[in-house]
């Protein structure tokens, strides 16, 4: 722990509450969402939603129960995050009610509405039930546990479903889910608790090459062992999108906690070759095909337009971005339904086929904006795991939104992952909110002011009562 | 750890930043590429679904589009499909556009600068996109009686009316049997359509083809009226004179039957034969004899001049309507020796003209020699009626002198009062005319029957050519002036008694 030392500047910064502000934004938030769901209905159907005020409500009585918990048991939290989620997830809603109306026969919003619920409802009883972060760090290995043993469950007969190629959802009962989004948030605990414990020894100095250390061979072991699951799971769920994200992850704690670009240097160069490898063997390795079919998709999409499996999703969200141009053709007046999944992976081409180039860079803003108020908070944050837990949490918002965005605006290979609260998903959603409550946990944490231990200014009338005339 | 979290933050940034670079690309520099695609159904679907303007006869529509509770907003119909068909074309789905919606799509998806104002008004209100009006130069009375003369031939019709404004160019008629229910095939119903679609185009009739513009056939003896002409211009010959005529003639270089010209069996003298005469009963005998006399270039240059040889690819309102543009070019063959010569002087060997062409003789006999320019678009006007750009006729050519005019009208004239042509005859006015009917080489293929005439001969407000290429008329019974003469005499006496 010697090398640890948080913020010279950050530990005498004295932070306020702002929960006024944290309100104020919350108001502009519901104005977008529920704004954004009269406009669905008046664009569509020419009148505003018969259930405006019911729907209104309850959104209302979400984003207030959440605001009054901060208030209660974490009232230093950061102001920003939750007024950002409430209004992506609110946006997210009323695009996914605009295609349900487009397509007659699904009832996603709803849907999306009563998992945006329980999502709250997890929040809230995150807040209230993990009083203190630095809890979690005793559940290091249970969590490690937990998440392989989600990311596995899909491969198991009768529970896992293949869809579109990628074997990432179960089915019990009539619920589907996607294990993969909780493994992620049980993932960036373990590995925030176990890099805590083990990073004076992963940042031993090894051999140094070229400018750079690289780490000594026998501390490769945990890296190599991730690069496996990664692989593993990009290969047998055939999800690149999620291999990608934790091996990504996984990088980045690793050389955060030890900060030695030299890990980068390896996970990178191991990312390439294992993603190389995957493509140059599909010819001969009949189940990689899936992978290499995604990157010759995303070099010659026009390509495989008309081919099985092609590009036809992309492709049309392409074309519904660009017919969407600067400031969109507006609420019904796109045809967001030609692209298959637009209520769930390619949400963003809805949105910029309807609301235009304008609102894909608010809504990308808005991600930025959440990412560095996650990172922000690991910055102040006084502890190791929390400082750890809080960049693994932003930075696997960051790298899915990265995926999933790059993704179905072709500057990556298309992967199937959710778009982090405004995808149409269960799983993703509750999983996220979840996410912002560990977040605004350790923010309260790291915001709190310290208890007052400072010894009285007055130093004379300190002295006048200790010395004493002879 | 700080350091790496900051570090990490801005390669972060710059990840965000990629995709908002990414997108702007994607949505403004890349996004016209995208929208030209053409398997990209959101841009084929918003030009299919605007409202497109009207095509117009006068003040009445014969195509418009009217509001439709469907994904495309507006259903293209056509009032009177099978009276227009082949000059309004029609508007299906998937770019598939004929004749004037074809030709003038700019203007009737308001895409056309001309409209340029109206558009900024439309932008600025609410209202979406309008397009514009077409008015055609179609008198809908002539294009009436032409259509009803054709279909009232016995059996099913193939042939095609055209009738010219000469002093103009403007068409006042163009008729094409059989023709087609465009609706059929504008229809949304898209299995319906491209049924209806593939049936037509099936069909051995070919209706989608627009005779009057995309079929040439050898023109017979309605020719005679460019050999006339270039007998007449070469300085030799005028209406009174005598021309050499003969019951028969042995074309030269030729011997025997195969070589032999006659006139089965009508009065053209023993060796000479008045002018008027050898018009009046349509002696091959003696058009036979100018033409080798005037000689193979010159008969070619007084074709051209009438536009035969030229294509009418620039003539962009005459389209096809079956989904090809270019229009048939009328042939009079180069090179020819004296015995291709001759019979070219009656409109046959490779003489192939489009009823378009022979309107456009008459209609240049007609106008003193000048042949105008035939169009068929008279008036672009904005969706609120108002006119944006009026057509200019416009002079193609000098086909002949006034003189040489004069002297072939009154040969034609002859033809009407005492002739073949006397079935396009009109009591009080006084009509010009010429019968024509060709073989068409083939056995099992009967003759065509022709009909080219204006009136009033003096001062022509119409010409009219007709062309019947088959009908259920028994073989011996073709002929241009029985068939033939009574549609141009309707069509004539409908523009002439509105």
């Amino acid at each position: 722990m010697s090398t640890l030392s948080p913020g010279r500047v950050d530990q005498q910064t004295t932070f306020r509450s702002r929960r006024g502000a944290e309100l104020f934004l919350l108001v502009l938030a519901l104005i977008v969402g529920i704004g954004a769901y009269a406009s669905v209905g008046l664009g569509v159907n020419g009148h505003v939603p018969a259930d405006i005020l019911g729907y209104g409500g309850w959104l209302v009585a979400l984003v207030v129960a959440a605001h009054v918990t901060i208030r209660l048991v974490a009232p230093y939290a950061d102001p920003v995050l939750l007024p950002i989620v409430a209004a992506l997830n609110g946006l997210g809603l009323a695009v996914i009610h605009r295609i349900d109306l487009a397509r007659t026969d699904t009832d996603f919003a709803a849907k999306q509405l009563f998992w945006m619920s329980v999502g709250v409802g997890l929040f809230i009883a995150t807040l209230v039930f993990l009083s203190d972060h630095r809890a979690l760090q005793r559940f290091t290995y249970t969590c490690g546990l937990g998440a392989v043993v989600l990311l596995l469950l899909p491969l198991a007969p009768g529970l896992g479903t293949q869809i579109n190629g990628a074997r990432i959802w179960i089915h019990v009962g009539g619920l589907s889910f996607q294990p993969g989004e909780v493994a992620k948030v049980l993932l960036v605990i373990s590995f925030a608790g176990y890099l805590v414990l083990h990073r004076d020894a992963l940042a031993l100095a090894g051999r140094r090459f070229g400018g750079i250390d690289l780490p000594r061979g026998r501390d490769l072991g945990p890296i190599l062992a991730m690069w496996l699951i990664s692989l593993l799971v990009l290969v047998a769920q055939r999800d690149l999108g999620s291999g990608l994200l934790f091996f990504g992850l996984f990088l980045v704690m690793l050389y955060v906690s030890t900060e030695r670009p030299g890990w980068l240097v390896v996970g990178g160069f191991l990312f390439t070759a294992g993603v190389a490898a995957t493509y140059f063997l599909s010819g001969s390795v009949g189940f990689l095909e899936h992978v290499r079919n995604r990157f010759d998709i995303w070099l010659h999409p026009m390509e495989y337009y008309d081919r099985s499996p092609g590009s036809f999703q992309l492709v049309e969200g392409l074309f519904g971005m660009s017919w969407g141009g600067l400031i969109g053709r507006g609420f019904g007046e796109g045809r967001p339904t030609r692209v298959p999944y637009a209520e769930s992976d390619f949400i963003m081409a809805a949105i910029g086929e309807e609301l235009g180039l304008t609102a894909v860079m608010a809504i990308i803003l808005l991600y930025g904006l959440m990412v560095e108020r996650g990172l922000r908070i690991a910055l102040i944050s006084r502890d190791s795991f929390g400082k750890l837990m809080a960049t693994g949490l932003a930075v696997s918002l960051a790298l899915q939104v990265f995926t999933v965005v790059g993704g179905v605006t072709r500057l990556i290979p298309l992967t199937g992952l959710t778009t982090p609260f405004l995808s149409y998903g269960g799983s993703s959603l509750v999983a996220n909110w979840v996410i912002i409550a560990l977040l605004i946990r350790i923010s309260d944490h790291a915001r709190r002011p310290l208890p007052d231990l400072s010894v009285p200014d007055d130093q004379d009338q300190l002295n006048t009562q200790v010395v004493k005339l002879p | 750890m700080n350091k790496p979290i900051r570090l990490i933050a801005i390669f972060l940034m710059l990840l965000f930043a990629a995709l908002m670079i990414n997108a702007t690309y994607l949505q403004y520099y890349a996004s016209g590429r995208y929208n030209d695609d053409a398997r990209n159904r959101r841009v084929v679907d918003a030009e299919f679904s605007r409202q497109r303007g009207a095509i117009l006869v006068g003040r009445d529509p014969v195509a418009e589009s009217v509001k439709s509770k469907d994904l495309y907003k507006f259903q293209r119909t056509y009032p009177k499909p099978q009276l227009y068909a082949g000059v309004t074309g029609y508007f299906a789905y998937g770019g598939a556009v004929t004749g004037v919606e074809k030709s003038q799509n700019n203007v009737l998806s308001g895409d056309d600068s001309r409209l340029f104002v109206n558009r900024l008004i439309d932008l600025l209100g609410s209202k979406g996109p309008e397009g514009g009006d077409v008015e055609l130069t179609i008198d809908a009375k002539a294009q009436k009686a032409a259509y009803d003369g054709l279909t009232s031939l016995p059996g099913k019709v193939k042939g095609a009316v055209v009738a010219l404004e000469p002093s103009t160019g403007k068409i006042l008629a163009m008729v094409t049997t059989p023709t087609f229910d465009p609706n059929k095939v504008a229809t949304h119903d898209f299995s319906a359509n491209q049924k209806a679609y593939d049936k037509l185009n099936a069909d051995p009739g070919k209706p989608l083809l627009n005779r009057a513009v995309q079929m040439s056939l050898p023109p017979g003896s309605t020719f005679k009226v460019v050999t006339a002409a270039a007998a007449i211009s070469s300085g030799k010959y005028d209406a009174s004179s005598m021309v050499p005529g003969g019951a028969t003639y042995q074309l030269p270089q030729t011997s025997g039957p195969s070589g032999l010209v006659d006139n089965e069996g009508r009065d053209c003298g023993v060796k000479t034969v008045k002018f008027t005469q050898a018009m009046e009963n349509s002696c091959n005998t003696v058009f036979a004899q100018l033409a080798v006399e005037v000689g193979a270039d010159a008969m070619q240059k007084q074709a051209e001049a009438f536009g035969f040889n030229s294509d009418y690819d620039s003539w962009d309102d005459l389209q096809g309507t079956n989904g090809k543009s270019t229009l048939t070019t009328s042939n009079f063959p180069t090179q020819m020796n004296p015995p291709q010569t001759g019979q070219s002087g009656f409109g046959q060997y490779e003489v192939r003209a489009t009823p378009l062409q022979m309107a456009m003789v008459a209609a240049g006999i007609a106008n003193q020699g000048t042949v105008m320019k035939p169009y068929l678009i008279n008036e672009v006007q904005s969706a609120d009626s108002d006119t944006v750009a009026t057509t200019q006729p416009k002079k193609l050519s000098q086909a002949v002198t006034p003189e040489t005019a004069k002297e072939v009208t009154k040969l034609m004239v002859a033809t009407v009062n005492d002739g073949t042509a006397s079935p396009a005859a009109i009591t009080g006015i006084q009509v010009a005319g010429k019968t024509g009917t060709a073989q068409s080489g083939q056995d099992n293929v009967p003759p065509y029957a022709w009909f080219v005439s204006f009136a009033p001969a003096d001062n022509a407000k119409v010409a009219v050519a007709v062309m019947i290429e088959s009908a259920d008329i028994p073989r011996d019974d073709i002929a241009g002036g029985k068939w033939g003469g009574p549609i141009a005499k309707s069509v004539m006496e409908a523009v002439l008694n509105p």
